[in-house]
């Protein structure tokens, strides 16, 4: 039953995350034709909109959102795989318990990075 | 609470990567796993490296170590395996949900299998997939100002 609510969560996880990447990906990598979000013209990886889109609380907040529901959508699917190698209980206990540590170390270095810069650019906005 | 019941995987890894004989949605799901192995992989790396922007670094802007050519082309690869596994994600989850495989029929011979009833949806989806690697080519290749 609770391998059910894990997959039913990696399920949902994966239609947010094509809403919010999808965003990303138009932003980031699709920037030359929809032109979006890039506030001081030429590419949208330059150092200004990167500031630009960190002063926004809309992008801190999407950021972190996406953070934290990529990770649980790519370890879940990590774990997933490497349980079809039929592991032993405790094996799988071990696998488990990395995954999450691991997950939970980048979140938090990711949240911080993304509300620290939204900070700095917020402070250099305001001159 | 009941055990679950385990199941040996004989074939260990060519049980995961070996598509045999089976149709075209168990190569999908093949490259499905793999796209998605290859995106975590790049994910772990890109939040490490954005997250130095806190600290003043910006590693991906002009002149700086991941603004080279490989790096580029790395990122197109990312970007053709997203387009891939969102889309292909998308019919999994609406067949998980059942949609479009049709309604339940008895199993009477000549056998009907669900599979050619999803198949217009993966062939839906693997044309948008093109769409979206083509229109990122564009941009790619620097073409897009």
């Amino acid at each position: 039953m609770r391998e059910t609510k894990y997959w039913t969560w990696h399920m949902a996880a994966g239609v947010a995350i094509f809403f919010l990447l999808g965003l990303h990906m138009l932003i980031m990598h699709m920037g030359g034709i929809t032109h979006l979000f890039a506030a001081h013209g030429g590419a949208a990886v330059s150092k200004e909109n990167s500031l630009f889109r960190d002063s926004a609380l809309f992008f801190t907040i999407t950021y972190v959102l996406l953070l934290g529901l990529a990770l649980y959508h790519g370890l879940y699917g990590l774990r997933t795989i490497v349980f079809e190698l039929t592991l032993k209980p405790a094996a799988e206990k071990a696998v488990s318990l990395v995954l999450l540590v691991a997950g939970l170390g980048l979140f938090g270095l990711g949240a911080w990075a993304a509300i620290a810069a939204h900070a700095i650019a917020q402070a250099g906005a305001r001159g | 609470m009941a055990e679950l019941k385990r199941y040996d995987n004989r074939l260990g890894l060519w049980g995961w990567l070996g598509g045999g004989r089976w149709g075209v949605e168990r190569y999908a799901y093949i490259l499905h796993r793999l796209t998605g192995l290859g995106i975590l992989c790049y994910f772990l790396l890109h939040i490490v490296v954005t997250s130095l922007r806190a600290t003043g670094r910006y590693l991906w802007v002009e002149g700086q170590f991941f603004h080279r050519p490989i790096f580029k082309f790395g990122e197109f690869l990312v970007f053709a395996a997203f387009a891939y596994h969102a889309l292909n994600g998308v019919r999994l989850v609406l067949v998980e949900l059942g949609f479009a495989v049709g309604k339940p029929i008895e199993p009477v011979y000549p056998y009907r299998t669900s599979l050619n009833v999803q198949r217009p949806l993966l062939i839906s989806m693997m044309v948008l997939a093109l769409i979206f690697l083509a229109a990122g080519g564009y941009e790619f290749l620097g073409l897009a100002r």
